[in-house]
């Protein structure tokens, strides 16, 4: 086990490096002169050339790639172009946004979830798993900023239980932040819940075929023991990890509920970035984003082998 | 209490299967009835149904099975009609079942101690503690070593024999009256088997408890058994005493397996086996009429209507319209089934040493890297496997090389590595002198053609979206260059020899039978005319009843090509019935080499000795001593100098084998050679003949 950690460890740096390589050389290759953006169409050929100095964007690539992965390893995270703010702190107090909303989205989703998948796998093909199945795709179809207006409507406007909009600030805390989570983290939940409900319906009809399950029917078992001590134990392993991998997703990848919602998460601080072209700030948020993927893979893969012991004991 | 108590009789029981909206009947009219301590065999081969039966006994059909009509009592109550819910109780508590594969049997995810103790806990009503004890008293009976550690272990931990035995303390754990095993041996090694074997019996002997012991290996019945039924294609064709069924078959069925299936030190140039024409029908088609008639050497035009289960005398029936002639003896069955190719063997040239061996393989060392990843490899040094050690083989032109040995051994990495689908590590491989280069994409189209590889399963050697002329066709063209009528002459040439329509070549082989599967693949080694044919359990996927035939098959070409042939198996019977020369490889090594008509003489390698002894044989009342391997396999990472056998070895000096590679013993007048420290006389001296072989 030890081994399998230091293997997964090792891997995950390696792979934070190379990604950042390629953050670094994308970005630094996007079209666009970066002084040009900063000081604007009528600055004279000087003044570019001091700001290019200052930048170090004369400097050759290795060096500027060390230098900025050394300071961003540092927590210098540099200014943005647009803001002219340290990154550092904007960027961290989106991640908590972010990370409250992932939170809020786990809690309703997974239970409920992995509770309709199991229901629909017991009963395979019979009219309930029927009903789950078409409801659950029926929901994945539509796109997130239906989904959203559609829960805006109902909420919001018709019984004016949540708000629509969740600008939070900075200083709002988790318990007062969560009245305007609730409906973001319900328009994700319709796409996250097919996704894992099919993938739990799919691991419990797998398992039921096995033959440990006859056996474990033929020692007399309740079939409740049957399935809670036999069947679940094995077919939400595939589920649990997917869950797992899914936070990276939900920590930088809602850009479209974010965006219908107001809500200050990392994924509008991205395309913000992206907007304004600003390329340090781009950077720290995009590396923020690998890391959540990256670590959410960690775990998953600790979660994997703490639960199977073939993994953990090889 | 007395043991003459019926546990468990089933009248008339037919039992349907829905494929698609139609029903099919799997098993039908079923008479059967076992008492307490009475371990019955039910033999059948695949698609007989013998597996249906028993889960219908346990009332656990699932969805798509039914029983249509009969009834099973089981202890005076008619269980047929239980619903699930109510045979929970009788599951693991009055009726039990070991199960053919152990490892997909037990819950992977969970300690196997724990999965005993649910039995225990839920039946008897023991506290944990109470049940932890428990389970570690029923391990020590089932003789695991360490019950401690094997309680706390998962299932793929520990061995298959291990998994085995913790599966009999689990049926055994609450003292059911009626145990079901269904196949409990199969997916188990020879050796393995034999001790599983023993321990089955050692438990249920003296118990009140019924058995029913269902296989498809009639060796392991006369091992076990009181009665047996045979099963054929669903119905019940005869049932008897052990020694009635053995000695006077009274269904031509009964005869051809018994027949078919080669016995140890039964030899080709010898006698040639009956096989049993054609294939058990499928589920959709069975007719009306006797169910073996299409089969059957002696079917009168009578045989259209079905025979029903006739009493022979209140101990024994059969199924056949003509036992009475048969129990008479005024039919002989003996000659009726297929019996040719005995002229053919005596056209077999009798080995003549030559200067170029068909085959000549020196020093072959093959090697595999034990890591799981890319990024494993990356990190650190991956220990390497040695799956075959410096092993040399030769076989002359016309001869059989029989290769044996357990799953493990290195025998398919050897076979691998000779037809370079394996890159050996080191060695030489020449055949008639002419050298093959050790990676397959090196070989010369020549080298190709002479060297032709017969696989296992048939169903994953021939491409299913080529017809079988294609296949063919393919072969000669690709390697000889062969095409147009000239390849199609020699494709329906060579149908004929492997003794299918020629109409044959236009199928697909999803359209084909396992069995004329196999003979395709046949077909396509042989039709370039190969110098070498290697034949990796070529019978092994297939039914006892068709093997033969196969069998037949390759010897008769072999006889026809007079090609060298290496031919390799785990079974012992059907290896020393082929073979002209036998090696015995363990651990990648060769421990000894013979004449196959030495093999059951003394002195034997003590491996030899213990894989012999360890066959189930279907000859009434033989063996005479029983050696039984301890331990499992050693791990192939593992570091083992001296002799490979010595951690398993029951004849195991002491030391000196420990750390002394051992030397070959070579008896000069047979050519029989042992790698042992034990010279030739002090082996003689130690073992006794496993068999009388003085046919």
């Amino acid at each position: 086990m030890v081994k399998y950690l230091i293997r997964r460890l090792s891997f995950l740096f390696l792979t934070l490096l190379i990604t950042s390589m390629v953050i670094f050389s994308v970005t630094q290759l996007l079209p666009g002169d970066v002084a040009r953006v900063i000081l604007g169409r009528e600055a004279g050929e000087a003044a570019l050339q001091a700001l290019r100095e200052e930048l170090g964007l004369n400097d050759p690539i290795p060096v500027q790639y060390t230098r900025w992965l050394v300071n961003f390893v540092r927590g210098d995270w540099g200014r943005s172009y647009s803001t002219k703010s340290e990154i550092r702190p904007q960027v961290v107090q989106r991640l908590r946004n972010s990370l409250m909303l992932a939170a809020v989205i786990l809690v309703i989703s997974v239970p409920l979830a992995i509770f309709l998948g199991v229901i629909a796998g017991l009963n395979e093909n019979k009219w309930i798993d029927n009903v789950i199945s078409i409801a659950s795709l029926a929901v994945v179809g539509l796109p997130e900023f239906v989904t959203g207006l559609v829960l805006i409507q109902i909420f919001s406007f018709r019984l004016r239980l949540l708000p629509a909009n969740s600008s939070i600030r900075p200083t709002t805390s988790f318990i007062e932040a969560l009245p305007m989570l609730i409906l973001p983290a319900l328009t994700a939940t319709l796409v996250l819940l097919a996704y894992i409900a099919r993938l739990t319906r799919a691991g419990v009809i797998e398992e039921l075929k096995q033959q440990y399950v006859r056996t474990a029917d033929l020692k007399g078992l309740p079939y409740r023991m049957v399935i809670f001590k036999h069947v679940l134990r094995n077919a939400l392993i595939p589920t649990i990890t997917v869950i797992a991998i899914s936070m990276g997703w939900l920590i930088s990848g809602l850009i479209v509920i974010e965006n219908v919602f107001n809500y200050p998460g990392l994924g509008r601080l991205m395309v913000f970035a992206i907007d304004r072209r600003d390329l340090p700030l781009l950077q720290a948020v995009t590396m923020v984003a690998v890391l959540g993927f990256a670590l959410s893979n960690l775990i998953a893969d600790i979660l994997y082998a703490v639960l199977d012991p073939r993994i953990r004991l090889g | 209490m007395d043991g003459e108590q019926t546990v468990l009789a089933i009248k008339n029981l037919t039992v349907a299967y829905r494929i698609g909206d139609r029903w099919f009947e799997a098993i039908r009219d079923i008479e059967l009835s076992i008492e307490g301590g009475q371990i019955y065999g039910l033999v059948g081969e695949s698609g007989s149904g013998k597996t249906t039966l028993a889960m219908s006994i346990l009332n656990y059909l699932g969805e798509s099975g039914r029983i249509l009509k009969g009834s099973i009592v089981f202890d005076g109550e008619e269980i047929s009609n239980f619903p699930k819910e109510k045979m929970r109780s009788y599951w693991g508590r009055k009726i039990s079942l070991v199960p053919q594969n152990p490892l997909s049997s037990l819950n992977p995810t969970l300690p196997v101690g724990e999965q005993v103790q649910e039995v225990l806990r839920l039946h008897l009503k023991m506290s944990e503690a109470e049940a932890r004890r428990r389970v570690l008293e029923l391990f020590e009976r089932v003789r695991l070593a360490e019950p401690q550690r094997v309680a706390r272990s998962y299932p793929h931990q520990i061995s298959g024999g291990m998994q085995q035995r913790v599966m009999i303390a689990m049926a055994l754990a609450t003292s059911p009256r009626l145990l079901l095993l269904d196949e409990p041996t199969t997916s188990l090694d020879v050796t393995t088997q034999a001790s599983i074997l023993d321990l089955i019996k050692e438990l249920i002997r003296g118990q009140e408890m019924a058995v029913l012991y269902v296989t498809h290996n009639l060796g392991v019945v006369v091992e076990l058994c009181h009665r047996v039924a045979v099963l054929y294609a669903g119905e019940l064709v005869e049932d008897a005493a052990l020694q009635d069924l053995f000695q006077q078959p009274l269904h031509p069925y009964t005869f051809g397996l018994l027949k078919s299936v080669p016995k140890l030190g039964q030899n080709k140039r010898d006698q040639v086996l009956s096989a049993i024409p054609g294939q058990i029908p499928a589920l959709a088609q069975r007719g009306s009429g006797c169910i073996f008639q299409a089969r059957c050497p002696i079917a009168l035009d009578l045989c259209a209507e079905r025979p029903p289960l006739e009493r022979v005398n209140p101990l024994r029936s059969t199924r056949c319209h003509r036992w009475q002639e048969l129990a008479r003896q005024e039919i002989s069955l003996e000659e009726l089934f297929e019996t040719e190719g005995e002229a053919i063997n005596a056209a077999m040239p009798v080995q003549v040493k030559s200067e170029t061996a068909a085959l000549d393989a020196q020093g072959i060392v093959v090697e595999f890297q034990s890591q799981h990843s890319f990024f494993e490899s990356l990190t650190r040094h991956s220990p390497k496997v040695k799956a075959v050690k410096d092993v040399s083989i030769r076989i002359e032109p016309g001869d059989t090389l029989g290769l044996v040995g357990e799953s493990g051994s290195g025998k398919t990495s050897l076979a691998r590595a000779i037809s370079g689908l394996n890159e050996p590590e080191a060695g030489s491989i020449r055949i008639y002198g002419l050298p093959a280069a050790p990676k397959l994409s090196r070989r010369s189209r020549d080298v190709l053609r002479r060297l032709q590889m017969v696989f296992q399963n048939p169903e994953e050697a021939l491409n299913p979206f080529m017809t079988v002329g294609e296949s063919l066709r393919r072969q000669l063209f690709v390697l000889q260059g062969i095409r147009g009528e000239e390849a199609q002459r020699l494709a329906e040439e060579m149908i004929r020899a492997v003794q299918l329509p020629v109409d044959v070549l236009n199928r697909r082989p999803n359209q084909l039978s396992g069995g004329e599967k196999q003979r395709i693949a046949i077909a396509r080694a042989f039709i370039t005319n190969p110098d070498v044919v290697i034949a990796d359990e070529p019978v092994s996927s297939l039914d006892v009843s068709v093997q033969a035939a196969i069998l037949n098959l390759i010897n008769r070409l072999q006889g026809n090509f007079n090609n060298g042939l290496l031919f390799i198996s785990h079974d012992l019977a059907v290896v020393s019935y082929l073979a002209d020369q036998i090696t015995v490889i363990y651990l990648g090594a060769l421990m000894q080499l013979c004449r196959a008509a030495d093999l059951f003489k003394p002195p034997y390698h003590p491996y030899t000795e213990a894989l012999l002894s360890a066959v189930p044989s279907v000859d009434l009342g033989k063996k005479a001593q029983n050696i039984r391997l301890e331990g499992d396999l050693p791990s192939p990472t593992e570091n083992i100098t001296g002799c490979p056998f010595h951690s398993r070895c029951p004849r195991k000096i002491g030391e000196i084998c420990e750390h002394q590679p051992p030397p070959w013993r070579v008896d000069e007048s047979t050519q029989k050679r042992i790698y042992c420290h034990y010279n030739l006389e002090e082996l003689s001296q130690l073992q006794s003949p496993i068999l009388d072989v003085g046919l």
